[in-house]
Order: C-alpha cells, then structure tokens, then sequence
C-alpha cells in the first residue's frame, strides 16, 4: 500500500447517494402528502385524470420511500461509514470505484424509470412489490454490485475485527437478496396466456395461499431488512461516533444481531391472521412477533444506555436529540407491532387505519429521523464545512416530532374506532354500520393525518436547505471533527 | 401425517434447535470473556477511532497485507 500520509477517505459516492436520498425523501413524502390529503378529500383524486388517482400514486409513494429514499440512505451512509469502520479508503481501490458509480447511475435511471412506470400504470399488484419484472432485474444488478462493494472493500480492510453496523448492512444485503429475489418471481401474461397477453405484464409464480404467504414473508421482512436491520447499523455507529462514547454494550449488540436474525424471518405471516393460511403458521408468527420484543428492545436500549452520563449532550446537540428520539420512536413501534399481532388484538386492528399509524410511527419517527441524522453527521466531514443552522435543526426537530405525534394519534383512534365499528352488531345479530358510516366518522382524523404530512414535508424541506447551505455557504472546516458535528 | 402437519413439527423442532443455539451463544460470549480468551467491549472502539491512519483495534495478520500490497 501506498504512503498513508495522503491517504483520506473519499467520500464522492456517499455525496452523491445523500442528494439521492433527499431528492427521493422529498417526492416520496410529497406524493405521500397528496394522497393523505385525497383520503380526506376525495376530489383531490380527479385533478390529473388517471395519473393523479390514489391507485396511481400509492405504490409511487410506499415504493419511492422504500427503494428510493431508504436504500438510497442505506448506500450514502454505507459507502461512508463502511470505509471508516474498516479503516480502508475508497481510493485505494479503482475496481471498487468503478463498481460503485456504476452502482450509482444504474440506480439512479433505474429508479427513475421504474417510478414513471408506476405512473402509467404498469405494475405487478404485489404490495411494496409493485415493480414488473425488467424493474426487478434492474434492481438485482444494482443490489449484486453492491454486494461486490461490500465485499470488495471488506477484502481490503485495515481493520480486522468487522464491527457491528457492517454486520448489520451485511444481513441488510443478503437479505433484502434473498426476499427480492424469491417474491418478485414471475413469468410474463404473453408466455402464459401462449401468445395473448404482454411481454412487460407479469403474473406471480405462486398462487392462492402460497402466494400470500410468500409475499408477507417479503413484505414484513422488507420491513425487517430494509427498515430496521440497516438503521440500527446506521445508529451503532453514529451515535457513538457523535456522543464520543462506545457503545455501551458490545456483547449485547452481537446478542441482539443474532435473536433478531432468527427471529425476524418467522414473523411475517402476522400480517395472515384470520384469513386462509393454516393456523399453526399464524399462530407461529404471533408467537415469534412477541419474542421479537426482545432481540429489538435489546438493540434499543443499548442504544439509550449508551448516553449513560451524557445525558447533558441531549440538551446541547441537536443531532443527538434526532438519534435518541428515533430510538425511542424505534422502542415504541416495537411494541406496537407484537401487540397488533396478538390474534385477539388483530381481529379489531386488521385492515384498519392503526396498521399505517404503526408503520409511520416506526418510519417518520425511527428510519427518516435516523437518515437524516446520518446526513446532518456526515455532511461536515463530506464538504468540509460547518452545518449551517442549529437553530433551523432544532425547529425542524420540534416541527417533524409534533407531525409524528399527530400521524399516529389520529391513526390509531381512527383505526379502533373503524375496528370497532365494523365488528359492533345489535342485539339480533345484525351488522350495526355500514361501511359508509365509518367513513364519516373518520373523517376529521384523515384532515389531521393530511395535516401531519405537511408539518413533516416542511421539516423534511427545511432538513434539504440546510444540508443546501451547508456545502455552499457553511464555514469551511480546516479539521475534520472528531466528535460532535459543528454547527452555526 | 399429511405435510402440514410435517411442516408444523419441523417448524416446532427447528424453533428449539435455534433457541438452543442462541443461548448456548449467550454463555459462549460470557465464557470467553471471563477466561480471557476475548476483549469484545474494545471493538465499541473501531466507531470512534476510525481514522484511517488509526492503528487497527485488531490487526489484520502481517502476512496477508503483505501479500495483498505485493499484488496491488
């Protein structure tokens, strides 16, 4: 190896994976918005013909989020911390540049191209998993260069030991791999219909029983790799790194990786519950939904002890503040979840409005606040300047924090509510409600669910101009931080 | 026995196999710490010292960098 006296980490590509991830936070969370807002006005559903139909933009919405915002989160601080946990620059490997800008535009068009598919409706109708099949293959190349990028830079490592975030994006790699790929099998109408149907329409290799099954085993484990495993990596480091105290047990976290390895995959089928899957495998992923209280709640709460006599920092740092709370919000989702997968509980929760109010308290409050904390930590040391305003940190913190408040409160009143009154009957037996009657009455807290995606779209703007101002005009650095991240 | 059946049984056994292991992992952990065969609460360090001209908390072996800088 070359002299390390010029050796620095090269950080091109985890700058150009963090525009990503706010170019698709923002149409993510915008067309999210929207379609609050046409929960609550329906007429909103009719201002662009069939482009602007709720049908339309959902999938936009959960798939953009998903594998627009997230995965771009993933890959920006991946491909940041990865080389600094391994102690090994990106530079010093031209294969494993190559690898990863290659990695970067083939995402890039192929995630803007798959979204205009949705657009014009060309889909797959497998929820979360909405991409036809030549999306898929896009997005199979981009996840196997990314392997290659893990295990490149793994093989040239300094550092011997891997720590725990490179396992965690490690199990987020093979994962996601491993669910992708056996979820998204299809065959296109034309070969199955011989010669009738489209070559770009597909239809699932599985049928009935098993194709639900297969598609929660994704759709919940999509969940699990893509929206815990790597944001816990994401916070073992980070937070660490910022708070300057290691974590606070090692051991735990290595404890905490395997139960929730083991225990994760087994869960999914929760989302099955009542309908037409055999009983032993509900109650299994009942019963596996609870004990993943432990593995989650072991993760959390290393995470909140690591603080331990710094406490002060939560008052002085804003960026602690984001990390503890996301944390926190992870703390709180956690339990949320094993308790809706109790059967009794999901005969009341199941289908209703507290299954999105679960998944927003965990993303908006756990996931985007974890990013954008990764961001704000990581945008210092990438453009060698001071963050540009504390001060609009800590309004946007209170501003995102009261809109998650907002998101899930009235979800989950919403969500009882219409569980209660699907299944209220009168004293002969008879339905008491019609659908229409629930609709009404959940009226207000679809207005305050629309109001939560706007409070929280202008945090998420006021998040992208401060990161804007941060390399353009924030004080330049002459020394990178080593711990807490500056800030005017 | 028809396959479900099989496959609620092989799920049950499975489920205690695995149990068993992550345990016997919980002591392994413990074990080796207390005979002082490992340091696992030094690896917190490599997130704080993550320079990249930082000495490694746990070196990889003379003899494979020297291999790899050979063939670069």
């Amino acid at each position: 190896m070359q002299s390390n006296a010029a050796l620095e980490y090269d950080y091109s590509l985890a700058k150009k994976f963090t525009f990503l991830t706010i170019l698709f936070g923002f149409l993510g969370m915008l067309v999210g918005t929207i379609i609050a807002a046409q929960m609550a006005f329906p007429e909103l559903n009719y201002l662009l013909g069939e482009y602007g139909t709720f049908s339309r933009l959902r999938p936009i919405h959960t798939n953009t989020v998903v594998f627009g915002f997230t995965v771009s989160g993933i890959f920006a601080t991946w491909f940041y911390l990865g080389q600094r946990v391994l102690k090994v620059s990106m530079a010093e490997s031209k294969f494993l540049m190559i690898i990863g800008n290659l990695q970067f535009w083939i995402y890039f068009v192929g995630a803007l191209l798959a979204t205009v598919s949705l657009l014009f409706g060309v889909s797959a109708s497998k929820e979360y998993a909405e991409y036809e099949w030549p999306f898929d293959l896009v997005v199979v190349v981009v996840w196997v260069l990314w392997g290659i990028g893990i295990m490149g830079l793994i093989g040239i490592r300094r550092e011997k030991a891997l720590y725990i975030s490179v396992w965690y994006y490690l199990a987020c790699f093979l994962g996601i791999a491993m669910l992708y790929l056996f979820n998204n099998m299809s065959i296109p109408t034309y070969f199955a219909t011989e010669g009738l149907g489209s070559m770009l329409h597909s239809v699932s290799m599985y049928s009935g029983t098993n194709d639900a099954l297969v598609q929660w085993w994704y759709g919940h484990n999509a969940v699990a790799f893509g929206f815990t495993v790597p944001i816990v990596g994401m916070i073992y480091y980070f937070l660490p790194k910022e708070s300057g105290q290691a974590i606070y047990s090692y051991k735990l976290s290595l404890l905490s990786f395997w139960g929730l390895m083991f225990v994760y995959l087994w869960a999914g089928s929760h989302h099955l519950l009542w309908s037409t899957v055999p009983d032993w495998m509900q109650t299994m992923g009942s019963a596996f939904s609870v004990v993943l209280i432990l593995p989650s709640w072991g993760s959390a709460i290393n995470m909140l002890l690591t603080m331990k006599g710094e406490w002060n920092q939560l008052t002085e740092n804003p960026l602690i503040k984001f990390m503890v709370l996301a944390s926190t919000f992870y703390m709180l989702s956690t339990i949320e979840g094993p308790i809706q997968a109790i059967k009794s509980v999901n005969a009341i929760a199941h289908f209703t409005d507290w299954i999105p109010g679960h998944v927003h308290d965990g993303v908006l409050g756990w996931v985007v606040f974890m990013i954008m904390a990764a961001i704000f930590h990581m945008a210092p040391r990438m453009f060698k300047r001071e963050l540009y305003s504390k001060k609009m940190m800590e309004q946007q913190f209170w501003l995102q924090t009261t809109a998650v408040v907002l998101y899930f409160t009235s979800m989950w009143i919403a969500g009882i509510t219409q569980g209660m009154m699907w299944r209220a009957v009168d004293e002969y037996g008879n339905l008491m409600y019609s659908f229409i009657d629930t609709v009404t009455v959940l009226h207000p807290y679809y207005v305050i669910r629309t109001v939560a995606g706007v409070l929280y779209l202008t945090g998420f703007v006021m998040f992208a101009y401060n990161i804007y101002k941060t390399m353009t005009a924030g004080k330049v650095l002459t020394q990178e931080p080593q711990f807490r991240t500056p800030m005017a | 026995m028809d396959i479900r059946e099989l496959q609620g049984y092989a799920s049950f056994f499975m489920t205690i196999f695995l149990v068993i292991m992550l345990y016997g992992y919980i002591i392994h952990l413990y074990r080796s710490e207390k005979r002082g065969e490992r340091d696992y609460e030094k690896y917190g360090n490599i997130a704080l010292d993550d320079e990249v001209t930082s000495t490694p908390i746990e070196d990889k072996p003379a003899s494979q960098r020297e291999y790899k800088e050979e063939n670069k």
